[in-house]
């Protein structure tokens, strides 16, 4: 062995068998692999969170597009979008000293410091925390709401699901269902983002009289208007999506927020 | 025919990798709902092929032999990672079409099979070759049975309406089977069986061991 040649050479002319050589090689395959794919994620990092805002802006302005009567009603109040506000879940009030533009409800679900836990058993959507604040979207006309847009998200058969709800003014009926995000399996629980499904939506009625959420997917067929047609080969896609709604549109999500809407306006 | 050459044709169909080695057949029944997937699953399983085969016929001489699986796998896998970040940064329709199946690449028996069973025995050049014809080979059957099930099962090819379905006032009913998981079986075992009736050296006889340099499944 050639003893001037530097330390790295010695090491590669090393048997393969020698121990030394077997760890010193591991470390170098795992430290290279590990810088090449933390430097990936990172340098990669603001393109795909761009990718991932502009597609869920074009889902919801999509999902508007579709709305029946939406541009009208877009043209005749002279709003070219809807107006966001911040809420707090807890008391039902906008949060008026915070600008929603700057609230990452995403990052605030995450931190320990604000999170707020979900008790388990008012946990159907399966999150264990959620943010104390949402993001709605609001179109107002002559001081009457034409429509609230509520962000949802719950967890489905393989991977968190996230959507839009779109109610109508009587803030009992769905004008329209936008799947913004999920992995489900391909073909069978990703058909969730169908627009023929999401098509199944619109007129469905969220709470029976008593007032007590009911909106569920089923298996098979729906039979009354507070049913959605579920995906054949997804019923626990369809069960994720069921839970979704009813805890977002109970007690410990948007309900109290409604029940104030629904008496006092914005 | 020039050996370089025929490392590149042999996997077409002699020895390819789905329908004589059945390797990577997971993947070839998840992502060939549609040809688009099919071809996009194509082209990232052929680029990680070339690239792990690369890499690992460059350091063959110095991967110890007791570690080799986990050097290979960790060097796969990183490259599968980086790709899939890339197309999540440069191609995200594509990517959020193909969900976790590029991901999913990593467990794909062929790339790690033709690492093990060539890159580490082979100098760089016949290696990527090798990796190519393999990854052409694999992407032939993708694509087949992709057109086949996005023509019988939506009616159309690469989402251009090609037979119009009844429900647009077209006569074809679209055979809702082709869109699940066991049509891609049927239609990979109809091929193998159209392959082995037409090459029969292909077909395995019980007495004989399978012919050929297949190692892992």
């Amino acid at each position: 062995m050639d003893d001037r040649r530097a330390p790295f050479w010695r090491f590669l002319a090393r048997d393969n068998e020698d121990p030394v050589k077997i760890l010193g090689v591991a470390f170098l395959v795992a430290l290279i692999s590990a810088i090449v794919v933390s430097s990936a994620a990172i340098l990669l990092e603001p393109r795909q969170t761009a990718h991932l805002e502009a597609e869920r802006a074009a889902r919801m302005a999509a999902m508007l597009d579709r709305l029946p009567g939406m541009a009208d009603i877009l043209a005749e109040t002279g709003a070219d979008s809807l107006r966001t506000y911040l809420v707090d879940l807890a008391t039902g009030q906008i949060v008026p000293d915070l600008d929603p533009d700057d609230y990452d409800a995403a990052a605030a679900a995450a931190d320990p410091a604000t999170a707020v836990a979900i008790p388990a058993d008012l946990d159907l959507a399966g999150l264990r925390q959620r943010a104390p604040y949402a993001p709605v979207h609001i179109l107002e006309r002559n001081g009457r709401v034409e429509l609230v847009v509520l962000p949802v998200s719950g967890t489905g058969y393989a991977s968190r699901i996230e959507a839009l709800l779109a109610l109508q003014s009587d803030l009992g009926t769905v004008a329209a269902l936008t799947i913004t995000s999920q992995g489900e399996t391909a073909g069978l629980g990703a058909r969730i983002e169908n627009p023929e499904w999401q098509a199944l939506w619109p007129g469905r009625e969220i709470a029976d009289d008593s007032g007590q959420i009911v909106i569920a997917v089923v298996r098979g067929q729906a039979s009354s208007p507070y049913e959605v047609d579920g995906i054949s080969g997804a019923t626990r896609t369809g069960n994720g999506v069921t839970n979704m709604l009813r805890y977002w549109l109970g007690e410990h999500g948007f309900g109290p927020f409604l029940d104030r809407l629904r008496e006092q306006g914005v | 025919m020039p050996k370089g050459l025929s490392r590149i044709t042999a996997p077409l169909i002699g020895q390819n990798p789905i329908t004589r080695q059945i390797l990577g057949v997971c993947s070839a029944l998840a992502v060939t709902t549609g040809l688009d997937t099919a071809l996009m699953m194509s082209a990232a399983l052929t680029s990680v092929l070339c690239l792990s085969s690369a890499i690992i016929s460059l350091l063959r001489n110095h991967i110890p032999h007791v570690i080799r699986l986990i050097v290979q796998i960790t060097i796969i896998a990183s490259l599968v990672i980086v790709i899939d970040e890339l197309m999540q940064a440069f191609a995200f329709e594509l990517s959020r079409a193909l969900s976790v199946f590029v991901g999913l690449i990593v467990t794909n028996c062929l790339v790690l099979g033709r690492a093990e069973a060539f890159a580490m025995r082979n100098p760089v050049g016949p290696s990527i070759l090798d990796a190519l014809g393999n990854g052409l080979g694999y992407s032939l059957i993708l694509i087949l049975v992709g057109s086949i099930r996005e023509l019988l099962g939506q009616g159309s090819l690469l989402g251009v309406v090609v037979l119009v379905p009844v429900a647009d006032g077209g006569w074809f009913e679209p055979l809702g089977l082709m869109q699940l998981a066991p049509a891609a079986f049927i239609i990979i075992g109809l091929l193998v069986w159209a392959i082995r009736s037409y090459w029969t050296d292909q077909a395995e006889t019980t007495a004989q061991a399978t012919p050929g340099e297949q190692v892992a499944r």
